[in-house]
């Protein structure tokens, strides 16, 4: 609690043991409830005052206070009390609820680096972080956050990045691996070379991000105030009908008709309702921010819980972009031996399909090479101790005189020879991301109707990636302008309550993640184009992380609801019951207001705890 | 130009009538507040940016006298 906090519940506590003595004293003389009266709305009363001076009329002091003065003109003393007083508990405990969810929001974001440590003439100094330029060599300690975006010259060590991306294995960095700013030495010092400054480097950009996304409001949001500003006038004008009604109702007094309309006052307080939406947004987009996804605002968190299309882009979302050996037809020898001998054979080569033939290999056999020579566009053809080995394409095969190899949709294949004898095949295929077809599972159990892959690859290609990870359509052969048009014709076909998540790495596809209803750029940390463009950023490449995201979302969208129901709903039956005149003490509507506002806010902050 | 401020304010519907009152004063392109981050986003003309920012003030502290308006500080 801070002082204020303080200062308001210590008021509480006053008024509510002067109220208690005034309870025993009210019999002889009930003028005394004026006393604990004036402790705890003079605060409301001159706001209410001042308001009304400047124009301002329709707010909750006055509300409050008219409500109150209205009480007492009627000779209801405790019941006055008792409105400001629950008035105030309920004021407090929005309050603390509120700065709770700021300073827990603020703590997930613990990653600004308090100093840098500029090397200068071999001395090391400490400075803040905004001064450090491009180009100075900073050191980092264990334990230190990397202060700005940079490159590693010298040192190795393994980095906690859990604060950015959720990743809870750390990330080992030597010599030339960039590094990025809010990433924590563990357990070695390294020595970097500044490449942005700290405004442009990734934490600053993140926390601005974060910071910014509570000024994007929801539907909801916007809807709510939209709503009180019309609500007030219209409680305040009803009640002032119902304290006129006995004028047209025989034999009706005064004092009933004008306590049913203070309990409209009172009842109509639009608090619980303003105050529980933002805040429970706060709260999705703060509990998305801890797992490694930042979310641009609350209307992209509201958006995504609607989102029933989902789109990705192949590269980088279902297929790592490297090769990898997906399978071998050995022929009179084990796959083992085919994979070493076309290791040997490709040791001297950079080419990505030698750099996966020989993964996992080492460069041992490099050694076993007497002289190699490449053929263009057919493959390599090497003298070594075990022989002459030609691994290459059917091309090459042909011109050894072997005609009949297989082949295998969707890869390409390396066939191996040596001396003229065929040895086999290696296929091998951009590798499929392992988690790729448990996260479209995901998907689909948070609620995704529709799954689509666009992809600039072959039709055979796209298939067996799309069959292999449960894709449900395809569009291949793609060039880069024309996936935007791809996905303007799925906007355009689709319901307009069906929104469309397009995802992809956020570098090659910008303009495809601007298009889409939201558009989600994933493993982008670092990169300023994919943070600029995208409404989700999903910082570690992970895909799974948009279940998560539309898991948080729909979970959001729930409380959002209940809250507008349930605040709505006890409001409006009291206000019905109260007219009626079907319950006649002023403690049901103050009951009421608080009840919902607490429960309202409660509700709400369940969001910070998911 | 596009300025950020530390918006300090006591209630989630004060934040929303001061940020509609905002967008309504002449030379404001536009204008974010948000009650849960404390900050507010000022649009508003180069040339009349200062004049615009008065005058913002001026508007918050007609609705909520106990607001808060400030740049920001480390």
């Amino acid at each position: 609690m801070n002082k204020s906090q303080k200062q308001q519940l210590y008021k509480i506590i006053l008024t509510a043991v002067i109220f208690a003595v005034s309870v025993f004293l009210s019999e002889k003389f009930q003028y005394i409830y004026l006393l604990p009266y004036l402790v705890i709305s003079f605060h409301v009363l001159k706001k209410a005052g001042r308001n009304i001076l400047k124009g301002q009329v329709f707010d909750e002091n006055f509300l409050m206070a008219i409500a109150s003065l209205g009480a007492i003109a009627i000779g209801e003393y405790s019941e006055a009390v008792g409105v400001m007083l629950f008035y105030a508990v309920g004021e407090l405990f929005e309050d603390i609820a509120v700065h709770r969810s700021r300073g827990s929001i603020k703590g997930l974001m613990e990653i600004r680096p308090d100093t840098a440590n500029i090397e200068r003439d071999g001395q090391v100094i400490e400075v803040d972080p905004d001064e450090v330029s491009v180009g100075d060599i900073l050191v980092v300690k264990p334990g230190e956050k990397v202060p700005v975006d940079g490159t590693v010259i010298s040192g190795t060590t393994n980095l906690d990045t859990m604060a950015l991306t959720g990743e809870s294995v750390p990330r080992f960095v030597s010599e030339g691996d960039g590094v990025i700013s809010g990433f924590v030495a563990i357990d070695g010092l390294i020595k970097i070379r500044a490449e942005k400054e700290y405004d442009d480097s990734t934490v600053s950009k993140i926390l601005e991000l974060v910071e910014d996304s509570s000024l994007n409001k929801s539907k909801s949001e916007d809807f709510i105030t939209k709503f009180a500003r019309w609500y007030t006038p219209i409680v305040v004008c009803s009640a002032a009908i119902i304290a006129i009604m006995p004028l047209f109702l025989q034999g009706e007094s005064f004092a009933d008709w004008i306590k049913r309309a203070l309990m409209f006052l009172v009842v109509s307080c639009p608090c619980a309702l303003v105050v529980s939406i933002p805040l429970t947004y706060f709260g999705g987009i703060g509990g998305a921010s801890k797992r490694g996804i930042l979310i641009k605002g609350a209307n992209y968190l509201e958006a995504l819980s609607q989102a029933k299309i989902a789109v990705f882009d192949k590269t980088g979302t279902r297929t790592k972009g490297q090769f990898e050996i997906i399978k071998t037809v050995p022929e009179g020898c084990s796959e083992d031996e085919l994979v070493e001998l076309a290791a040997i054979a490709e040791s001297f080569s950079n080419h990505p399909m030698s750099l996966a033939i020989r993964k996992g290999r080492g460069n041992g056999q490099s050694g076993q090479i007497i002289s190699q020579e490449e053929i263009a566009g057919k493959g390599i053809i090497a003298e070594t101790a075990k022989g002459t080995i030609a691994a290459g394409n059917k091309k090459l095969m042909e011109d050894l005189g072997i005609n009949s190899v297989p082949g295998e949709k969707a890869a390409t294949a390396v066939y191996v020879a040596v001396d003229g004898a065929y040895k086999g095949a290696i296929f091998l295929a951009d590798a499929i991301k392992p988690n790729a077809k448990k996260a479209i599972s995901d998907l689909k159990s948070a609620g995704i109707e529709e799954t689509v892959m666009l992809t600039g690859d072959s039709d055979d290609v796209a298939q067996f990636v799309a069959e292999q990870t449960g894709i449900d359509d395809v569009r291949s052969r793609l060039l880069p302008q024309e996936k935007v048009s791809c996905l303007e014709e799925i906007l355009k076909k689709r319901p307009e309550d069906k929104k469309v998540v397009y995802t992809g790495d956020g570098i090659n596809d910008a303009p495809v993640i601007m298009r889409a209803d939201i558009g989600v750029a994933m493993g982008a940390l670092g990169s300023d184009a994919a943070l600029e463009a995208a409404d989700i950023v999903l910082m570690n490449d992970d895909i799974s992380g948009l279940a998560t995201a539309i898991s948080l979302s729909r979970k959001t969208r729930r409380i959002v609801t209940e809250n507008i129901v349930m605040a709505l709903g006890v409001k409006f039956g009291v206000l019905i019951l109260s007219a009626l005149g079907l319950i006649s003490s002023m403690w049901y509507a103050v009951f009421a207001d608080v009840g919902v506002l607490i429960l309202a806010v409660l509700n709400a902050i369940r969001m910070l705890k998911s | 130009m596009k300025k950020s401020y530390v918006f300090k304010i006591d209630c989630a519907n004060c934040a929303a009538k001061v940020e509609n009152a905002i967008r309504q004063i002449e030379g404001v392109i536009s204008a974010k507040a948000s009650f849960m981050a404390e900050k507010l986003v000022l649009e508003a003309e180069d040339d009349k940016f200062d004049a615009v920012f008065e005058e913002v003030i001026k508007t918050a502290k007609k609705i909520e006298p106990d607001c808060e308006i400030r740049a920001k500080g480390k």
